[in-house]
């Protein structure tokens, strides 16, 4: 695919600085607060669920073997939690061109 | 937590702002962030993670239930990749 840019939180702040009708300084706040309390909220391994965009869920992984893919050597792999997000039906279609 | 509460824990942060300007905050990041992922652009937010598009190919697949074979055609999945932050926070 030809990807074309990034966009980026500044990009966030100045959509919702055209849109919403706030201050610039405002909204690049509250684009900020809404990023830090997503992630607070998955840091306590609550899910966030965001309708018609889809669901952030923290997963647990047990610990195992794994295997330096260079080397071939054995090295252990610390239990961890990751985050795994679920796009709903509706991105899914919109990215793929369904109305 | 849900929009309403994520909408609900923004108002409780930011009392001089009126809900229906929250509620539009939210609404216009997520369709931002959607908007930039149907364009085929990718979303990168520091702290968080990254969302881009990735393209599957089409494939024979089977009916689980009949086992008949099925065409499914290409299509575009939306995928995110978690980011350095955010993996440090999950297993502080």
């Amino acid at each position: 695919m030809t990807n074309n840019r990034t966009v980026t939180r500044a990009d966030l702040a100045d959509a919702v600085y055209q849109e919403v009708g706030l201050s610039r300084k405002n909204a690049a706040q509250l684009v900020k607060q809404v990023i830090e309390t997503v992630l607070s909220t998955l840091e306590t391994g609550e899910t966030v669920k965001l309708s018609s965009f889809g669901n952030f869920t923290v997963r647990h992984k047990k610990a195992r073997m794994g295997r330096n893919p260079k080397t071939g050597q054995e090295v252990p792999i610390e239990p961890r939690r990751v985050l795994v997000f679920r796009a709903s039906h509706i991105l899914k279609d919109k990215i793929n061109g369904k109305k | 937590m849900t929009r309403s509460e994520l909408i609900q824990k923004l108002a409780n942060e930011n009392s001089n702002l009126h809900m229906q300007d929250l509620e539009r905050v939210v609404n216009v990041v997520l369709e931002e962030i959607s908007g930039a992922l149907t364009r085929g652009d990718r979303v990168e937010l520091r702290g968080l993670g990254a969302f881009s598009v990735r393209e599957r190919q089409s494939r024979v697949g089977r009916n689980p239930r009949t086992g008949e074979q099925v065409n499914v055609d290409s299509k575009r999945t939306p995928f995110f990749k978690m980011g350095r932050e955010l993996k440090e926070r999950l297993n502080k």
